[in-house]
């Protein structure tokens, strides 16, 4: 599935950047396929928002430190502020908007957020959940974070616990401080 | 424990419900949309240059190489900049003249066509400055410090009740803390998008209030309110730093206004801490004086704190001394010095959050000396009327909130020594304290729609900064009408509905809902005229509840709570970290227990971080904040924070407002701060009077 | 940021080669820190070089024994390694305690060992700092400096170096293989980088061109055991106020093998070679550990404001040589 755009310029003739500063690029997000003329000054939370009206990634420091602009690339979670779009050429970008099913269904984390009133203003939200998401994934792969016992074996997926939920989002600030209830989200999807 | 009365509209059951928030859907599919996330044809993007220096003068701005950038539509300086009327409030004063009041202070602007350029276009600015002298450090005996007439709130600065030579205290404290600079950092970073069309404008604004944007900027830029169209639909928390209009939208009217397009401001995270407010540092000094039995005889507290050279600003800090505890002597003052820094405002709990911090971690102290149970200290201190103001209390429930926290918390089985309780290197303590924040309520005017398909629109600007306004006045209005929740849609975050007060002071829920649900009863009565049903184009009433929202209480009305909390010092780090958090509050009726332990427990977490994490520096050579962005000023992360438990009484107090609520907002910061402080001590012996408590401090303290 | 040329190359030989024929060039690798510090201005070149992409992504077994890791291999995948949880669990641990999940997955091996400082004054272009333009004068020396030097620091400049995994290769006595169009070298990991001297513009000894190929872990520190500790201001998330990486062998209650360094108490992680020195031969008890520790820092020169930092560093030190003896212990 997935369509195909060319959305040619990102700017009009007279104000884009002269061509060695420029490089069509192309990114499949939310599996749709977008080749773009890229500013290479243009990260991918700015390709989302600004050229692709993707407003779910958030802007919150835009230096890596708050985590808003979480997304999924390649299916890791990454900060989207911080990657050059242009070096991202035929990557597979997955946002918030991208997560939930067809029609009205929610993915099942976006369901635990409402279910355990885990945000409050929501500006932290979609960072949050893709990097749930993205969490989720690297612990079943095996990934230990700072708070896994040093007993538990390599190379097997590790349990979460609320310790090592709290540690593995620590890379995403909500400053309503809906952590608890985030938290109680994850653990839902975790444990059915 | 909590009167027996019912509060009026108490009949039906959507006023207390764990109601899900309406708007949740959106925020968790990434649809809602914030006010930079709005675009439109031609929209261009906008970036400040702020002043690098800490007072001067702008002698020279030098555009010439970010105008030759291509994609480059303008560079505004005070030079060219549209000139704007003055407002009240003087740091929306940009691009107006040559004077620096502070470092951050903005002195260009530059529109591009994309953010890169006017990134790159705003770097490329040379500004020349004549620098003068300045100061910004604050000391408890600067030469300029005066005690101000009023301070934030409208409180007077100084209130002395008694001499200080009456009954003789048998057990003295006189202990100083600080507090330093915080800042609000709300996720969604200070934003607004503008459009002029005609003379028509139009604004999206990231703001706790567009009602107040609108104004002043019909103000400032000298046009009618009716001509301004002011949106703040989803906001990404304010916590008072978008209480009213910040330089960005003054920005970005004006760049939309040079340019004629649609202009997107949207404030850079290092740019906030010198031009959106911060709560500003307060060094308190507290006498305590008690009888044997722990009764108060004399309270002292003495705060110090700093404002700009743009406008006063004093943190009220020692007024919520004036509703803990009475005593035979009472003095609270204030001293404030003009400094050349970043302009101080509204941060969650001003004045309360820190001066309780000061007031309560003084009262823990004087338990220790007394050899007296904090808890029971509070208790025989608990006064029947307001002391400052000799007012009956509307409710009070202190005492009720530390009892059942103390049960929570299993507070009985405590052992009152400090510093001997070790896990291996780590040492573990349990504190309480309390906490008060006042009931505020402004008028509004609301409009409630009765349509012929049987459902029922409301409408007031209310703004939704994260509380589930949108949820909680549907819940107002189902239950004025009597209909279930779900025939009833709210319309909040536009000015294009009926005025309405800010999203602030904890007010807003017992603001707008006392006018939604004035609008609803009459509605209700207009319903039953017409035979229970509306005519084809529909049955509309309007409220306005000026007059009554803001008539003078006979009753000192305030909303109180306790806080618990348990810690583990690392001896080898110095590390605090908080292992449990509770909290019980009296609040009124609590018209979402989802929502409002939602808001209860985010200001703990803001709490836990002022007494442990959060710390701001300003640098006394540059005249700016050390840790001006996030990977520097440590907001908690989720790896801080326990599972914190928020609870409340029922509580039943007629003197309110229809609802019967009280504010949720800020309360749970008051009081949290202190709570850990004193655990602090209880694990380690070592009292620690200077947040936070991080490591260098604590180690220190520990004597290595 | 201002506007700049981009290459992808697709071997380390075509890396190099673009480098030189682009004057102003600097390599990307996942970018976490140099797109930030382009964002704020402090980097300004005028071509990437991206080499994210470089056959550069693998951790391989040599036949001595020793580990290969490729300079693109991104953090997390380093730190979940089976390898290298397995036989040098200080890396895992360093890379795990450093940052968040979301820039593990980005950074790259070789982007974290050439990570830049997180001095404000560094990173505040309208500030003076030597580091970012030699001769401007240091104003964190007599400004702000909570989080600065208190070993090896210079009067041009008192900044530390921010990483966590450095700290772990430094005792691991890790190597970092580099290639320009000279050819190949080694040199060893608590070598690269520099303490600041009268240069402190230059971080490592890396040469202008020079490309960080892979970092190789010696067999011979290969299942010793090791651990990192790191004391921070929150719980995650935050850069050290001081940390340590330790590697020891203990053997009839003897110390047979001692390798520690320090994390953020100077410009470069800080091996701390007198104090293992004094450990070597000796008995493995607390006592030995905080007199060795101690002789280590008593080199120690602290600001007015980060005397903290030396019993801090003493106390993890301490800390973790007594775990790591004691559960080497029968």
């Amino acid at each position: 599935m997935g369509s195909e755009n060319d959305d040619g310029a990102a700017h009009d003739g007279a104000s884009a950047p002269p061509a060695e500063q420029r490089t069509a690029t192309t990114l499949r997000i939310n599996a749709e396929r977008h080749t773009l003329d890229l500013d290479h000054r243009r990260v991918l939370l700015d390709v989302l928002r600004e050229d692709l009206d993707l407003t779910g990634a958030k802007k919150g420091c835009d230096h890596g430190q708050c985590g808003a602009c979480t997304v999924l690339v390649d299916g890791r979670r990454v900060n989207s502020c911080l990657l050059l779009a242009v070096a991202l050429d035929g990557c597979e970008v997955t946002t918030v908007e991208g997560l939930a099913g067809e029609g009205e269904e929610l993915h099942p984390l976006q369901r635990a957020f409402l279910d355990r009133d885990a945000f409050q203003c929501g500006y932290c939200t979609p960072g949050q959940i893709c990097s749930a998401v993205g969490a989720l994934a690297e612990a079943a792969a095996g990934h230990p974070s700072h708070v896994t016992g040093p007993a538990t074996p390599s190379g097997r997926p590790v349990p979460l616990d609320p310790d090592e939920i709290r540690e593995r989002l620590s890379g995403n600030l909500c400053r309503c401080g809906a952590y608890p209830r985030i938290v109680e989200a994850v653990e839902d999807v975790v444990v059915p | 424990m909590a009167g027996t009365g019912t509060a009026p509209g108490a009949t039906h059951s959507a006023l207390g419900a764990s109601a899900e928030r309406r708007e949740g859907r959106l925020k968790v599919t990434g649809g809602a949309r914030y006010a930079a996330e709005h675009p439109r044809p031609g929209r261009a993007q906008a970036w400040p240059v702020p002043a690098t220096v800490a007072r001067g003068r702008v002698t020279a701005v030098d555009a010439t190489a970010a105008l030759r950038m291509p994609g480059v539509l303008a560079v505004l300086t005070h030079e060219n900049a549209p000139r704007l009327a003055e407002p009240d409030d003087r740091t929306l004063l940009v691009l107006q003249d040559a004077s620096v009041p502070h470092r951050g202070w903005f002195v260009a602007l530059v529109v591009a066509e994309t953010l890169e350029t006017a990134r790159a276009a705003a770097a490329a600015v040379r500004v020349d400055y004549a620098v003068a002298e300045h100061d910004v450090t604050l000391t408890t005996d600067h030469p300029d410090a005066y005690e101000p007439e009023t301070v934030n709130g409208d409180f007077p600065g100084r209130r002395e009740i008694g001499g200080p030579d009456g009954t003789p205290a048998a057990v003295h404290v006189d202990v100083g803390y600080e507090v330093t600079p915080l800042h609000n950092h709300p996720m969604e970073p200070h934003a607004s998008t503008a459009h002029w069309d005609q003379d028509r404008l139009t604004v999206y604004s990231s703001s706790q209030g567009s009602t107040t944007v609108r104004d002043t900027l019909a103000t400032m830029f000298e046009t009618s309110a009716e001509h301004i169209t002011v949106v703040s639909d989803h906001v990404g928390g304010g916590f008072g730093s978008k209480g009213t209009p910040r330089p960005d939208v003054v920005l970005a009217v004006m760049a939309a206004r040079a340019t004629g397009r649609p202009v997107t401001v949207s404030l850079p995270r290092r740019h906030l801490p010198a031009v959106v407010g911060h709560r500003a540092p307060t060094l308190h000094r507290v006498r305590l004086g008690a009888a044997r039995d722990g009764r108060l005889v004399s309270l002292a507290h003495e705060v110090t704190t700093y404002t700009s050279h743009v406008r006063e600003f004093v943190e009220q800090a020692a007024v919520s001394a004036r509703v803990m505890y009475a005593a035979p002597h009472h003095f609270t003052t204030h001293h404030v010095v003009r400094l050349d820094v970043p302009s101080p405002s509204w941060m969650r709990a001003p004045g309360e959050a820190p001066g309780m911090y000061a007031l309560e971690s003084a009262m823990d102290e004087l338990a220790c000396e007394l050899g007296m149970d904090p808890v029971e200290l509070r208790a025989v201190n608990d006064p029947e009327r307001e002391p400052d103001s000799g007012k009956p209390f509307s409710s009070r429930h202190l005492v009720d909130c530390l009892r059942e926290g103390a049960r929570r918390f299993n507070w009985s089985g405590r052992d009152p020594r400090p510093g001997v309780r070790a896990e291996g290197p780590l040492l573990i303590g349990t504190g309480v304290a309390a906490a008060t924040y006042p009931v505020l309520v402004s008028p509004s005017t609301a409009e409630a729609e009765a349509r012929p398909d049987g459902t029922f629109v409301v409408r007031v600007n209310a703004t939704d900064i994260g509380t589930g306004a949108r949820t909680v006045l549907a819940q107002v209005a189902a239950d004025a009408l009597g209909v279930t929740l779900e025939r009833v849609r709210t319309e909040v975050g536009c000015t294009t509905l009926p005025a309405a007060p800010l999203a602030g002071g904890s007010s807003g829920t017992s603001s707008w809902g006392w006018a939604v649900h004035e609008a609803c009863a009459r509605l209700a009565e207009r319903l039953a005229d017409h035979g229970g049903s509306p005519p084809v184009d529909g049955l509309t009433a309007r409220a306005d509840t000026e007059g009554r929202a803001d008539a003078e209480s006979a009753y000192a009305r305030h909303a109180f709570g306790a806080h618990f909390a348990e810690v583990a010092v690392d001896t080898v780090t110095g590390e605090v970290r908080v292992r449990r958090l509770l909290g019980v509050y009296a609040a009124g009726r609590i018209l979402n227990a989802r929502t409002a332990r939602s808001q209860f427990v985010g200001g703990m977490t803001m709490g836990l971080g002022m007494a442990l994490t959060e710390t701001s520096t300003m640098d006394p050579a540059f005249g700016d904040f050390a840790e001006s962005d996030l990977a520097s000023y440590h907001v908690p992360v989720h790896a801080d924070v326990p599972d914190i438990e928020a609870h409340w009484i029922d509580e039943t107090d007629p003197h309110l407002n229809p609802m019967g609520s009280k504010g949720v907002g800020e309360i749970g910061i008051v009081g949290t701060a202190a709570a850990i402080g004193n655990a602090a001590h209880h694990a380690t012996g070592v009292r620690f009077r200077e947040l936070p408590l991080t490591p260098d401090k604590v180690l220190r303290g520990l004597g290595d | 940021m201002k506007p700049f040329g981009y290459v992808r190359v697709a071997s380390v030989e075509e890396a190099t080669e673009a480098f030189a024929a682009h004057p102003g060039a600097r390599y990307l690798g996942g970018g976490t820190n140099l797109v930030d510090l382009m964002k704020l201005g402090v980097e300004r070149p005028a071509v990437l070089v991206d080499v994210s992409r470089l056959p550069l992504d693998a951790v391989e077994e040599l036949d001595d024994g020793s580990l290969r890791v490729g300079a693109a291999v991104r953090n997390s995948d380093l730190a979940a390694h089976p390898l290298v949880r397995d036989r040098y669990p200080v890396l895992s641990q360093a890379l795990l305690a450093g940052a968040s999940g979301q820039l593990r997955n980005a950074a790259t091996t070789g982007g974290n060992l050439l990570q830049r400082t997180r001095c404000p004054y560094f990173q505040d272009t309208a500030k003076p700092c030597n580091k970012r333009e030699p001769g401007q004068g240091c104003g964190a020396r007599e400004g702000v400096h909570r989080d600065h030097a208190v070993l090896g620091h210079s009067e041009q400049c008192i900044a530390t170096h921010p990483s966590d995994m450095a700290v772990a290769l430094a005792a691991l006595d890790a190597r970092v293989e580099l290639l320009d169009e000279r050819g190949a070298r080694s040199v060893p990991a608590a070598e690269f980088h520099r303490l600041p001297g009268d240069r402190p513009e230059r971080d490592t000894v890396i040469r202008p061109g020079e490309l960080i190929t892979s970092v190789v872990l010696p067999a011979a520190t290969a299942w010793l055991p090791s651990a990192y500790r790191k004391a921070r201001d929150r719980a995650s998330y935050a850069f050290a106020l001081a940390s340590v990486a330790v590697v020891l062998r203990v053997a009839d209650g003897r110390v047979a093998h001692a390798g520690i360094a320090f994390g953020a108490l100077a410009h470069r992680p800080w091996r701390a070679a007198r104090a293992e020195e004094a450990l070597v031969g000796g008995p493995a008890t607390p006592d030995a550990f905080a007199h060795a520790v101690g002789l280590e820092l008593a080199a120690a020169r602290p600001l007015r404001d980060n005397g903290y930092k030396v019993p801090l560093a003493r106390n993890i030190a301490v800390d973790v040589l007594t775990r790591l003896a004691s559960a080497e212990a029968p």
